[in-house]
């Protein structure tokens, strides 16, 4: 048995937090199967831990402006946009 | 006939002269193309349009390369089958009732079938080896750093390279010498490596190299694949190689180790795709949460909801130390354990899958299962090393791989022992 059992409230929730709607077959299917992978994950709790430390070099460049997009290319790919902006939802 | 390796088919002609000059290449379709459609084998970006070219893709037309499409791949890199695409499977040219591998399908089954002469992927976990393998081709992926990701969508931006397909290794190693090297909008790239001539390694002489054999690589490989693996040993042992064996007791806890960093990477990669900067155009209404909750339930596939919502989880409050936190121990004694095995070999070797080909569909109902077979390939990932798979006969009529892993930078090794491989 899993020391982390997957309830359907469970997948619920962490698909409230990713912010992805399931259906309710969704959510059965992925209860038995998150179940099934998290056991397997429970293997880690014996990884020993090792030392090891990255040698850290600072990799970023001097903060000066540069050409970038133009507004045309970056609102290209939207499927809304008004007056030159991306448009959203509307905020209730 | 088909194997469906395309999802978009256009030719962009590169520069009129330059090393690759007569080469046709198939591009991974997660590696952006200015004007041509970059879809990750996903409803989310089916009409999405790159306004810039990826770092390899530059490269690749100043060396006059001809692009002749985009290729087939598990949606946003997820999969081992190439069957997690929104755009339908891709066959194996070999076999056309088994699926090419993944998830780079379509850039080694256009290889394979001669649709093109060479092709780029990107390896997250296996992601160029793994079809290589399947496909009977070749495949590299690079020492993370040496190869641009800019330009690649992201994934899991700690594991993944781009890497090239090709019939030969000496094929493979002429791309990587175009696309190798540092690039100023890839913070992670290196300057180690890049005036590496990597062709001019394929010279198939492997007189006194030494080759370590990872006996947990092996244990648990299909009867068959130890077969060809084992052939190939004799051979380059005949050719003067040397080979012993090495135990890696980190390699048991790659997969779990690997899952839970890619999951939870992907988990933020992801949240960019809400449907207002790019996106499929819906009715979705309510307020911000639930018209992007609507838009990633229709956009994404199956396997990208899964390893969205594990990548959360493994994230969330009360967890995080549990799954994120051992993933990243496992990782660093994987870096020390091939550390320690590189210290006493010149590369190390194991078949590049663990089975043959799947056949289509069956794999698709049990996600743990297909993880699994990633065995072999993903432990390389995650200690940012370099591998190659390479053609080691075949099986049931069914190609197997060969795979070769080097120390950092150590790409000349692997070629050069690949190539052995070939004579």
């Amino acid at each position: 048995m899993s020391e982390t059992p997957v309830d359907p409230d469970e997948v619920r929730h962490t698909a409230d937090l990713a912010r992805i709607d399931l259906d309710e077959d969704e959510v059965e299917r992925f209860a038995v199967q998150f179940a099934d992978i998290l056991s397997y994950f429970d293997a880690l709790d014996d990884v020993p831990e090792v030392d090891a430390e990255a040698d850290l070099v600072n990799v970023m460049r001097a903060d000066e402006v540069r050409d970038g997009l133009s507004q045309e290319e970056a609102l290209r790919n939207a499927p809304e946009t008004e007056d030159g902006y991306f448009k959203g939802p509307s905020v209730s | 006939m088909s194997v469906d390796a395309f999802i978009t088919e256009e030719t962009i002609q590169g520069a009129d002269d330059g090393p690759l000059a007569d080469r046709t290449v198939a591009i991974k379709d997660n590696i952006s193309t200015a004007g041509v459609r970059t879809t990750c084998g996903s409803e989310m970006l089916a009409d999405y349009v790159p306004p810039y070219d990826a770092t390899v893709v530059e490269r690749l037309k100043r060396a006059g390369a001809t692009l002749v499409g985009k290729t087939n791949m598990d949606e946003f890199g997820m999969g081992t089958t190439t069957e997690t695409s929104a755009f339908g499977p891709t066959k194996n040219p070999v076999d056309e009732s088994r699926v090419p591998g993944g998830s780079s399908g379509g850039s080694a089954a256009a290889v394979a079938a001669g649709e093109a002469d060479v092709a780029l992927g990107s390896d997250t976990g296996g992601s160029v080896r793994c079809p290589a393998a399947f496909c009977g081709v070749v495949g590299i992926k690079p020492t993370y750093g040496l190869v641009s990701r800019y330009g690649l969508v992201a994934y899991a931006n700690s594991l993944e390279q781009i890497g090239p397909l090709a019939p030969t290794v000496e094929g493979a190693a002429e791309v990587l010498d175009v696309i190798a090297g540092p690039d100023e909008r890839d913070a992670t790239t290196r300057e180690a490596g890049a005036d590496a001539d990597y062709a001019s390694a394929a010279d198939g002489d492997v007189e006194g190299l030494s080759i370590g054999v990872p006996t947990e690589l092996i244990e648990g490989a299909d009867e068959r694949v130890i077969e060809r693996f084992e052939a190939t040993l004799d051979d380059l042992r005949a050719q003067g190689a040397e080979t012993h064996e090495v135990s890696l007791p980190s390699v048991e806890r790659a997969v779990q180790a690997y899952y839970v960093i890619a999951m939870s990477e992907a988990s933020s990669n992801l949240a960019r795709f809400d449907g207002v900067r790019y996106g499929p155009e819906t009715d979705a209404d309510g307020n911000w949460n639930d018209s992007f909750a609507q838009v990633r339930e229709e956009g994404f596939g199956d396997e990208v909801k899964r390893r969205i919502l594990l990548g959360t989880y493994a994230l969330s409050a009360g967890y995080h130390d549990k799954y994120y936190a051992k993933a990243q121990d496992a990782r660093a004694w994987l870096k020390q354990d091939f550390d320690e095995a590189l210290a006493e070999a010149d590369v190390l070797a194991s078949p590049t899958m663990p089975v043959l080909p799947f056949e289509l569909g069956e794999s698709l109902d049990d996600p743990l299962q297909m993880y699994l077979a990633d065995a072999n390939t993903v432990p390389v990932n995650l200690a940012n090393l370099p591998a190659v798979s390479v053609p080691a006969g075949r099986a049931d009529g069914l190609p197997v791989g060969f795979q070769l892993i080097g120390s950092a930078f150590g790409e000349r090794e692997i070629i050069r022992a690949a190539s052995a491989v070939e004579n």
